[in-house]
């Protein structure tokens, strides 16, 4: 989330799209209620009218997979309808960057694509720049090169009638949504934007994402209060994983993984850290090299010299070219080029695409540990549907965890808020703390590799001074990611001394080797005043939006809003005056209100004039101002509609490329695909429940919840029902090109076939809670067998969300 | 001091936390169901289940609405139940909260009788015949708690607190959401402790949301026993 939880309250309008908040972030409608009770309006676009639906002010259905064209229409209706916020768009978007003669985009293809690579030469997207290196502009607009002028011209052919022979969605209610939407163009209204799986698990994911970014920076929403883009995270602790680099392109703190072209450290920063010559944009990337080094440290302790490059060559590299998501490791798998692996808090057997073949791929280990709080499909794979024990050679060893209530640690929630918890009961049994499990496994690995082994040094040299009196200690892990000075260090009149750690906040860290820091994001959350996520203090800020700026702590340097600076005009005063997020005291020369994107001065001086030491608002970015046109991702400077991989049209309407051209797809024998196959002639999508959660294994065997969701489910309309002769509560086959699954159907008119150009189109949806552990009928299943192993071209998250199927009475 | 619910459908999302928090607080039994081809499980009201959110799919004035209704005893002001058993042992008003109580005693009464005298259709029987139903949590209430399905909800669909207190947000809300809804309502407020805010017409919720005028309560026979029962005390004192 750019914004938080409680700042939902304060939108004018909420979009709820690509997530069904109602049911699966249920405590979010405390303040989605709030916004309404004040007066603010709920849109809700979703295949089905949810819970979500039936507290929205306007609801309109869209066919599973089109929300870029859903939002492209409404890119157009804004800016044929001038309802964009000028000044905004101007002053704070790249809009009038002039982008360089090598871009072009046809039949669905930006310049620079090669087919047999199914990628794209990005090169060919650059802005323009002058003689010192500064990207040229043109603020009037006027240039046909500029992005303005590209972007209108991209999103000229998303008309009201393509959009909706696309999406499904009437022409009439996308007109209600975008009017509605498009109202918080106005200078003081702010509109939000709620999403979850429904838009990043695609084959353009990021770019649905993309696409709404655009619209929220065309209307000047990005920075407000009751603004943003506001990603819904999926368990109470994904944020930080993903702070702490659980994902394989990721370092801690979002510094890349070096691939193993980069001989050294040097090249990494070279490669890794952007330069810009304009002396008003922040870019914040520019101290890159300071995070790496301290990271470096935090890692490998003493053992990490300016002469040993810090030890950037024990890190682990990635491959050039190559990915290690999900879909990619679980591939490997399966052709058995994977001895071990360690499936820790999760139940790949259930929640992974296409399910059999990553059960069929376990198979092929040699050993599996299981780290979860019971026994799961995955652990028990070996004994599953369709097995043969007596065949699989895989150990399975389990180690019991204990669960979140009773250890200590910090998790930080969508908002960005770092938490606090404490251990209320004691583990049960011998179950234990992840932290603890993983600290003794390193210490054993130690031991190990101090005997000999291959390249032993990353292990033998990794600090792992974590434990007091024999355990894992959170705390002193809270401390090593905050960061410490390993060395006395003068930086004016002040001397930070050894030992102590680094406060306030990141800008003290340094890149010769004297601070050491686990997470530069985190810098400022354990210092000498104590521990920030601790605190739980529940007074609000003086601007009175809900910041509760001392309960907990939020990254980065406790900002509770990110980009605020933007909720300024060019003098730094607020757009909003009723519901202010910062502004520029000129008296006092700082900011007042949330912690602002750095203490620099606004862009101009009260009488209009500008101001050379201030700083642009997205500090984030090398030019320091929010992307309309973004040249860094995989698929495209613009977002484009594209189909999903499977789906029920033989051509994409919008242009010559069926599917993402870019999209991964993997091609062995378990991958099987069906497009336009009258075998899986209707839509396909899954998702969750408020009663359950996840894969269901906290909550199957849970009598409680059981009672209130027994039995996998499909979901389809009163017309499908009839045409398969399907009576409601009857069992039914669900299937796909890649397995089988049974369901109850519920039959309901809160699902309704599409119009999608002249053919009606069924879609069904399932929920992905089930697995054949639990109930003991083993007969409820995983959705995921159903679902195809092809993914997002930038983060490659799979393609659960939109696929093809066939329901049959069984 | 006399209490109330006030129950907000207008922003309940059908979460169902406050079913959940119910069988919890009151350790009763998971029942056994099945998908039935909805949402909604249990299907009913049970001797183990006293709170169900009732969930119906209508179609309103060409729109859409998937209305939500968390169902519990109204613990009503004159509860026919009571007057109907007419056995204090087995069913009680409490003089503080006002609760409705059953107790094990209910076992001895006539189980046709009492459930038909409720105009909500609310008391369930096990086979030995003992009575059950939502006791507004006066265990909890009596500790200066508030009920575990009022604790439990998200979205302040259901408040607890004082009558006068209760009947005055009600009525506040009400004109709130009249703007958007204008059939909107407050179900029977006068007569029950659980005043229920409805944005359509009671019955699209649930047949058995408003009292039905012809359950209605109290049977001539049970009408007549009342107003010979303080006869019959003044018999039983000589």
């Amino acid at each position: 989330m750019t914004n938080h939880w409680i700042d939902l309250k304060n939108a004018d309008v909420i979009l709820i799209m690509g997530s069904n908040a109602a049911e699966n972030h249920p405590i979010s409608f405390k303040w989605v209620t709030e916004a309404q009770r004040n007066g603010g309006k709920l849109i809700n676009v979703d295949p089905r009218f949810t819970r979500t639906s039936s507290k929205a002010d306007i609801y309109a259905p869209i066919r599973s997979g089109t929300d870029i064209a859903f939002l492209g229409g409404m890119i157009k209706y804004i800016l044929d309808n001038k309802l964009y916020h000028e000044e905004y768009v101007v002053r704070y978007t790249n809009a009038s960057f002039i982008v360089g003669k090598n871009f072009s985009f046809a039949d669905g293809l930006f310049s620079g694509y090669d087919e047999s690579k199914r990628s794209y030469d990005k090169s060919k997207w650059a802005f323009e720049a002058d003689e010192k290196g500064v990207t040229k502009r043109d603020p009037g607009l006027k240039d046909p090169q500029c992005v303005f002028n590209l972007l209108k011209n991209h999103y000229d052919r998303y008309t009201l009638t393509l959009v909706s022979q696309i999406t499904g969605t009437p022409e009439k209610q996308l007109l209600e949504v975008y009017q509605a939407y498009s109202e918080t163009g106005k200078p003081d209204k702010a509109g939000t934007i709620m999403y979850a799986m429904g838009w990043t698990q695609s084959t353009h994911g990021t770019q649905n994402i993309r696409t709404m970014s655009i619209i929220q920076s065309l209307l000047g929403n990005m920075g407000m209060a009751g603004g943003g883009v506001n990603a819904l995270r999926g368990e109470s602790n994904v944020q930080g994983s993903t702070d702490q680099g659980l994902l394989f392109h990721i370092l801690p703190g979002y510094l890349p993984t070096p691939p193993a072209s980069f001989g050294s450290l040097a090249v990494y920063n070279e490669k890794f850290t952007p330069k810009s010559s304009d002396p008003r944009s922040a870019n914040w990337w520019q101290n890159r090299p300071k995070y790496m080094t301290s990271l470096l440290k935090s890692l490998f302790g003493d053992k990490a010299t300016a002469e040993n490059d810090f030890g950037y060559h024990w890190l682990p590299k990635i491959d050039d070219g190559k990915a290690y998501s999900w879909l990619d490791l679980f591939d490997v798998m399966y052709a058995g080029k994977i001895k071990g692996f360690f499936a820790w808090g999760q139940n790949p057997a259930c929640s992974g695409a296409n399910a059999n073949k990553t059960r069929k791929a376990m198979a092929k280990l040699d050993w599996m540990v299981n780290v979860n709080l019971f026994d799961n499909e995955t652990g028990s794979f070996w004994k599953g549907p369709g097995m043969k024990p007596a065949e699989i050679k895989t150990e399975v060893f389990m180690l019991p965890a204990c669960v979140s209530v009773e250890k200590e640690g910090s998790i930080t929630n969508s908002g960005r808020w770092m938490q606090w918890r404490y251990e209320g009961p004691k583990p049960l049994g011998n179950s234990r703390p992840d932290g603890d499990i993983i600290v003794e496994l390193g210490l054993k690995l130690k031991e190990l590799y101090a005997k000999g082994g291959a390249f032993p040094e990353p292990i033998t040299n990794l600090k792992w001074d974590y434990v007091t009196n024999g355990k894992y200690d959170p705390h002193k892990i809270a401390k090593e990611i905050n960061g410490y000075w390993v060395k006395d260090k003068t930086i004016g009149e002040v001397t930070y001394k050894a030992g102590t750690l680094v406060a306030p906040g990141f800008a003290l860290l340094q890149a010769d080797g004297s601070t050491s820091c686990g997470n530069w994001i985190y810098c400022g959350s354990y210092t000498d005043k104590g521990n920030m996520s601790a605190r739980r203090n529940q007074e609000d800020a003086p601007n009175k939006i809900g910041l509760y700026p001392s309960f907990a702590w939020a990254w980065p340097v406790n900002r509770r809003i990110i980009y605020n600076r933007a909720s300024c005009n060019p003098k730094g005063q607020p757009y909003n005056d009723k519901r202010w997020v910062v502004k520029w005291d000129a008296e006092g020369k700082k900011w007042v209100g949330d912690v602002p994107d750095g203490p620099w001065p606004p862009l101009q001086n009260p009488d209009s004039s500008e101001r050379e030491d201030g700083r642009y608002a997205y500090i984030m970015t090398r030019e320091g101002f929010a992307q309309l046109y973004g040249p860094g991702l995989n698929d495209g400077p613009f977002p484009e509609h594209y189909e999903p991989l499977e789906c029920p049209v033989e051509k994409n309407m919008m242009n010559k490329q069926r599917m993402n051209p870019v999209a991964p797809v993997f091609g062995g024998e378990a991958d099987t695909f069906a497009t336009c196959d009258p075998k899986f002639p209707f839509v396909g999508t899954t998702y969750r429940v408020s009663e359950h959660w996840q894969t269901g294994l906290m909550t199957r065997p849970l009598p409680w919840l059981m009672e209130l969701q027994p039995q996998m489910f499909v979901e389809m309309s009163e017309e499908l029902a009839k045409l398969r002769k399907i009576k409601n509560g009857e069992r039914v086959l669900v299937s796909s090109a890649r397995g089988k699954v049974q369901a109850t159907a519920i039959v309901t008119a809160r699902f309704k076939p599409f119009k999608i150009g002249e053919t009606i189109v069924h879609e069904v949806g399932m929920p992905y809670h089930y697995g054949w552990r639990w109930p003991a009928t083993g007969k409820e299943e995983s959705a995921n067998l159903l679902t195809p192993s092809t993914g997002d071209a930038n983060t490659r998250i799979p393609e659960t969300k939109a696929f093809m199927v066939n329901v049959t009475k069984l | 001091m006399s209490k109330s619910f006030f129950v907000d459908t207008t922003v309940c999302t059908a979460c169902r936390a406050c079913q959940v928090a119910c069988k919890q607080w009151h350790d009763l039994p998971a029942d056994v169901t099945t998908n039935r081809g909805f949402y909604q499980n249990p299907k009913d009201l049970s001797f183990t289940t006293y709170k169900v959110v009732r969930m119906s799919e209508k179609v309103i004035d060409g729109k859409m609405r998937w209305l939500f209704f968390p169902e519990q005893c109204r613990h009503c002001m004159e509860p026919p139940c009571r007057d109907t058993a007419g056995e204090e042992s087995a069913i009680y008003s409490d003089s503080a909260t006002g609760a409705v109580i059953y107790t094990a005693k209910t076992k001895g009464l006539k189980v046709k009788e009492i459930t038909e005298s409720c105009p909500y259709n609310i008391p369930r029987a096990k086979k030995d015949g003992t009575m059950a139903k939502c006791d507004m949590c006066l265990d909890r209430v009596q500790n200066g708690l508030l009920p575990a399905c009022v604790k439990t909800c998200p979205t302040g669909a259901m408040t607890f607190g004082a009558r006068d207190e209760m009947l005055a947000l009600a009525k506040k809300r009400l004109q709130e959401v009249q703007a958007k809804y204008p059939k909107a309502s407050l179900i029977d407020p006068n007569d029950v402790r659980v005043i229920y805010l409805v944005a359509f017409e009671p019955k699209e919720y649930h047949a058995f949301a408003v009292a039905s005028a012809d359950s209605v309560g109290i049977s001539r026979q049970v009408a007549l026993r009342k107003m010979a029962r303080p006869l019959t005390r003044f018999v039983q004192a000589l």
